[in-house]
């Protein structure tokens, strides 16, 4: 990517010849130069200067009463104290004290200091020349002898055995590190295939905590049930719920389109998986008219009329459904774990 | 270096601590060069000024944070002051951030400014880096300081999502779960990264720990490197300017770091932190009291990230759910592609200015500021970039869209699918005409003067606009910019007739200089042969 | 191209431009808001019976069919129960005023006692969810923090962690529950108006739909303490990123143009 190809004129540089620099009498748009500085009131008026300075001392003399308020706030209002300021609601005095005391407190400083800067310091503006940040070739020619001397005296380049060597064990190095994070987590193995569904558990209702019967669902209610002998104390409550959250809905069974899922239901008591198969949200944003299911993350949309199929959005897949019929005693269970792994596809699901 | 002149003054006490410092540390030669180094007066250089502060008063914040907050996912039951979660079931790391926000006095105004300059902190590294854009001051010697810019507006990022991740809470949950689903989704290592990361299951008891060291030290440390890096090459290039009477390359007009800028810098940094607490004294941020604790079966519609991550949260809301399973094995492109585009959408900002110096072919120093209008096509090219990024955002936030102003949340999505690949096309073709526009009128005003808004009736009736003439300061100043030509082809064969080979990089270079410089796309500038004809000949209308 | 250059300098250029984008932001508008025909669905029954019928033959007949047997401009009222027509009228909701994706909450037409008799007539047509006693609904004695689990697990996906509302598909909306009556909340979960699913007594009992209550009183009310300072919609991050952009870096950029600008001078040039 050298430019040595490219013609000379047609660098910018070569066209306009505008340096600045010169101004030649003839050109009407040449570099006048620094205009001469102006002075401000204050510089010509001591009034003017006197006033500055009264209005900077104020602004300092307000962050020293913002903090002693500050201090005050922190010492006598009570932590739980609310008040109500219009128009911002019901909110908690200490913050709201101990904030504006030091936003002023600090704003006054800052205010001050330029307030100062601006009318009493010096503006009289000055030119800085830059210099080119290249070196200059002797500079340059100096270096990279020196380093030629340096590379020559190590012997870096004569002895090849020193340097693969060398190189070879620096390459091997790093994988001690990588190793060390082998024990970060387990492998992958079943984990993600499997849930806390088994044949005969109950679907136990997350309001009530009681096994579902299916005389409980009506059709256009939404009930979220969870595995019989999950318990929210559990060490693994939260891997557990994160895979076996269910979504209950009940259809009229004529109103079912896919073969399937009227065979996995029970009297067109359907359970779906409650996580998206997107990203993992829990979905059953459901709306009873249309049978749809709307993630609140990214919107994919189900049809639980449908098997679960996906109408709208990121998703890629349905929603797996769960197979679940009454038991002898009248209750939803379980007829297994879930046909597919639940949630976020990955690249081993298949 | 120290040559003290032994004379029977004895010298103040400051100077003898000077003294001191300057046989130890050379403070001398350093005071020497940066004393009165001068910096140029202009609203825009101050963006980078509310970043750098704005970071100061986030790891200020932070390690007071660090005091109180229980990087622990060890599972407690609430028996705090806020009563709505008593008896509730939460991770120590919420419980604790409770306990900052209800019990430690002053904690939740410290948690507040500490989110508050977060936002404020990202907020300002994009504007800080579309001003270094469009005023081109990217251009050599500066491409390394801007690729460190932007590493850590991408670090921020990243630095905030870990950040907001930590109280365990409701909505921050469910952004931890979309990354892990994202993660799923990267073929072959996805599910072995998902089990290192979160030490076995989502979400596991690891994720906040881990999370904590890289949010309080792996990336902070990374971006405090890199900012002292940022400022050092600040300092050692002197700051750009634009062009004006008696401001050229070779030199910078402005005031000097002692006083002025001692003052007004060091004064900004009060200002902006008092700015902040005054936001966090009014505005509540992450009420996380009211979003409970997180729970992988519990979620509130409205989930999306901070801001900074909107775009990414866009991207993967409106792709289309893509995914093929083959030999046994799922591509999940619905998550995978969107995982790929938004660093690549990043990314093209970022080499930007690569890509204008291998076009161009421009190898010098550049010091003087571009006005965006000057140069049409990167103008145009940032325009659409931003465009892009909008409609991410908006893409993001596609349901509070939706109900703000009634609308179908798939009408938006749909719109943003659409609208990724044409906006930005729209926007660019847009932004061109307005600066060429821009131009037109400044090489009017530079021919005819400025209209005086004085209305003169001629002896024959005729009425016309009194133009004034511009000052030469203010002729100079609009006719500074380069307009640099296109790039030609050389001949095919040579001067000696030796046909010689041209390769494609280099016609493909050609084809973007043309494009970035070719014909309409900019008006050329006055140049001073027309001034004179025209002022000469009172050529007024 | 060219005639269009020369004729934007046109005095009436402007107008043009104005019209243009009016009419393509209101087709925009009327291209993306959502067209789909409301579906609503209540009921009533009990005491004066007549006078409800009376009412109902009015202001309900023309869209629900003259027996409450529904249309195809409006659903069935048979077996729908008080609690849906207390529901349905009592927040304004029907008589409604347009098709639309959804009803909207407005204005109620109809006096309490008219929508206990529109109530009455419409329970008579079917048994149906009864509409709540003020013990059953209010908020004393319940356990707040039970109540915010269930709202979680139940509410919160389409009504926000607070009860703000939110979006659902094609044009339609889990409503803000700020402002309503806590006994409209309770018909709300029995009956399940709209597109809401229901939550019936046999999978959320009384006493959860009660807790329900409880919490939102707490935090969705206007003696709700927001101990941070404004709740900005209580809406998340992105109300705070428009709050940290306007306020935060607006107030900020304000502040650095006062800094960085010249000093005003003493003759003005």
């Amino acid at each position: 990517m050298s430019s040595q190809d490219i013609p000379e004129e047609t660098l910018p540089s070569a066209q306009g010849a505008h340096e600045g620099v010169v101004a030649t009498a003839g050109d009407p748009f040449a570099d006048p130069g620094l205009p001469p500085h102006e002075p401000r009131i204050q510089d010509i008026d001591e009034r003017a200067a006197k006033r500055s300075e009264r209005v900077v001392a104020f602004l300092f003399m307000l962050s020293m009463l913002a903090t002693v308020g500050f201090i005050a706030s922190y010492v006598t209002l009570p932590v739980d104290k609310s008040i109500y300021v219009f128009p911002i609601g019901h909110i908690s005095a200490l913050n709201f004290a101990l904030g504006l005391t030091l936003g002023v407190a600090l704003f006054c400083i800052g205010a001050g200091a330029v307030h100062w800067a601006r009318t009493l310091m010096s503006d009289v503006e000055h030119a800085d020349e830059r210099h080119p940040i290249e070196a200059s070739p002797e500079t340059k020619a100096k270096v990279l002898a020196d380093f030629a001397q340096g590379a020559e005296e190590s012997g870096f380049g004569r002895r090849k055995l020193l340097r693969n060597t060398m190189f070879g064990a620096m390459a091997l190095l790093p994988l001690s590190a990588v190793v060390l994070f082998r024990d970060l987590g387990p492998l992958p193995g079943t984990k993600l295939r499997k849930t806390a569904w088994s044949e005969g558990k109950m679907l136990i209702n997350q309001n009530t905590l009681q096994p579902l019967r299916p005389e409980d669902i009506q059709v256009g209610s939404l009930t979220f049930a969870m595995p019989e002998g999950m318990k929210e104390e559990d060490h693994d409550f939260q891997q557990e719920i994160a895979k076996a959250a269910l979504m209950i809905v009940r259809l009229r069974p004529e109103n079912i389109k896919d073969k399937r899922e009227l065979d996995w239901s029970a009297d067109g008591i359907v359970a779906f998986s409650k996580i998206c198969t997107h990203v993992g949200c829990p979905i059953s944003l459901y709306e009873q008219q249309t049978h749809h299911v709307l993630c609140p993350c990214h919107q994919s949309t189900f049809d639980l009329s449908d098997g679960g199929r996906v109408i709208f959005g990121p998703a890629g897949h349905a929603l797996p459904q769960l197979r679940i019929k009454v038991n002898d005693k009248g209750y939803l269970e379980a007829m297994g774990d879930f046909a597919e792994p639940v949630g976020p596809a990955f690249w081993e699901r298949g | 270096m120290s040559t003290a002149t032994h004379s029977s003054r004895k010298a103040p006490a400051g100077e003898r601590v000077a003294d001191w410092a300057d046989g130890r540390l050379g403070i001398y030669s350093l005071a020497k060069v940066n004393m009165r180094k001068i910096f140029p007066d202009h609203w825009s250089f101050m963006l980078g000024e509310v970043c750098l502060y704005s970071f100061v008063i986030i790891i200020l914040t932070g390690v007071y944070l660090t005091m109180f907050f229980h990087p622990s996912m060890n599972e407690v039951v609430y028996h705090g002051t806020y009563e709505p979660l008593q008896g509730v079931h939460m991770s120590e790391a919420f419980k604790s951030t409770l306990d900052i926000s209800f019990d430690v006095r002053g904690g939740l105004l410290i948690r507040q400014i500490h989110h508050w300059a977060a936002l404020i902190f990202l907020a300002g590294m994009f504007v800080h880096m579309m001003r270094v854009f469009f005023t081109g001051a990217f251009r050599k010697p500066r491409e390394v300081n801007w690729l460190f810019g932007f590493l850590l507006f991408v670090l921020g990022m990243f630095t905030g999502f870990t950040g907001y991740s930590l109280p365990d809470d409701l909505l921050s949950g469910t952004g931890v779960r979309f990354m892990e689903g994202a993660i799923l989704s990267v073929p072959i290592i996805g599910t072995y990264i998902s089990m290192f990361l979160f030490g076995g299951e989502f979400p596991g008891s690891d994720f906040v720990p881990r999370f904590f060291s890289i949010h309080v030290l792996l990336l902070p440390g990374i971006m405090l490197g890199l900012l002292v890096a940022h400022l050092i090459l600040v300092f050692y290039h002197k700051h750009t300017q634009f062009p004006g009477p008696g401001r050229k390359n070779e030199n910078v007009v402005g005031m000097p770091l002692l006083p002025v800028y001692m003052a007004k810098a060091g004064g900004f940094f009060f200002l902006v932190f008092g700015v902040i607490a005054a936001i966090a004294a009014i505005a509540t941020i992450n009420p996380i009291w009211a979003m409970g604790p997180y729970r992988p079966d519990q979620v509130s519609t409205g989930a999306q990230p901070d801001w900074y991550m909107g775009f990414a949260e866009g991207l993967i809301r409106v792709m289309p759910g893509w995914e093929i399973n083959v030999w046994g094995h799922t591509f999940v492109l619905g998550v995978f592609i969107p995982l790929v585009i938004f660093p690549l959408v990043l990314g093209a900002i970022a080499v930007y200015p690569f890509i204008e110096s291998w076009v161009t072919g421009d190898k010098r120093e550049h010091h003087l500021l571009d006005r965006p209008r000057n140069a049409p096509t990167r103008t145009a090219f940032g325009a659409a970039w931003i465009a892009a990024y909008f409609v991410m955002l908006v893409g993001g936030g596609n349901d509070l869209w939706a109900t703000h102003f009634h609308l179908s949340i798939n009408a938006i999505t749909w719109f943003v699918r659409v609208g990724f690949f044409v906006i930005p096309v729209l926007t660019f073709i847009a932004t061109r005409r307005i600066c060429m526009g821009l131009q037109r009128r400044d090489r009017d005003k530079v021919l005819h003067g400025r209209e005086s808004g004085i209305i003169k009736r001629l002896p024959h009736g005729e009425f016309v606009e009194v133009h004034e003439p511009l000052s030469q300061d203010q002729l100079h100043t609009l006719t500074a910019h380069e307009q640099p030509k296109p790039l030609e082809l050389e001949p095919e064969v040579d001067e000696n007739g030796v046909a010689r080979k041209i390769g494609a990089t280099q016609k493909l270079r050609v084809k973007l200089s043309k494009g970035f410089y070719g014909e309409g796309t900019q008006i050329p500038k006055a140049t001073a042969e027309e001034y004179q004809e025209i002022t000469s000949g009172h050529g007024h209308h | 191209m060219k005639k269009l250059s020369a004729r934007r300098r046109h005095p009436l250029a402007a107008v043009v431009v104005l019209l243009f984008a009016l009419a393509v932001t209101g087709g925009l508008y009327a291209a993306f808001a959502p067209a789909d025909t409301a579906k609503a669905d209540d009921t009533a029954q009990s005491l004066a019976i007549e006078e409800g019928k009376k009412l109902y033959s009015v202001g309900c007949a023309s869209c629900h069919g003259t027996g409450g047997q529904g249309t195809s401009d409006g659903p069935s009222l048979v077996g729908v129960g008080s609690a849906a027509v207390d529901f349905q009228v009592a927040t304004g909701r029907m008589p409604l005023q347009q098709q639309g994706a959804q009803a909207p909450r407005k204005k109620t037409v109809y006096t309490q006692a008219e929508i206990d008799q529109l109530a009455a007539y419409i329970a008579s047509l079917g048994a149906g969810p009864v509409a709540p006693t003020k013990s059953q609904y209010s908020p004393d004695g319940a356990d707040i923090a039970k109540g915010g689990e269930l709202f979680r697990t139940n509410c919160a996906q389409c009504h926000n962690f607070t009860g703000k509302g939110g979006a659902l598909s094609n044009g339609k909306y889990a409503p803000t529950l700020e402002g309503v009556n806590p006994k409209h909340i309770y018909e709300a979960m029995q009956t399940g108006p709209q597109n809401m699913p229901s939550f019936p007594d046999t999978t959320m009992s009384e006493k959860n739909k009660k807790d329900i209550i409880a919490y939102l009183d707490t935090v969705n009310s206007d003696k709700t303490k927001s101990p941070g300072g404004l709740e900005l919609g209580g809406l998340g991050p992105v109300s705070e990123g428009l709050f940290a952009w306007i306020f935060g870096l607006g107030a900020l950029v304000a502040v650095a143009i006062w800094v960085a600008a010249h000093t005003a001078k003493a003759k003005k040039s």
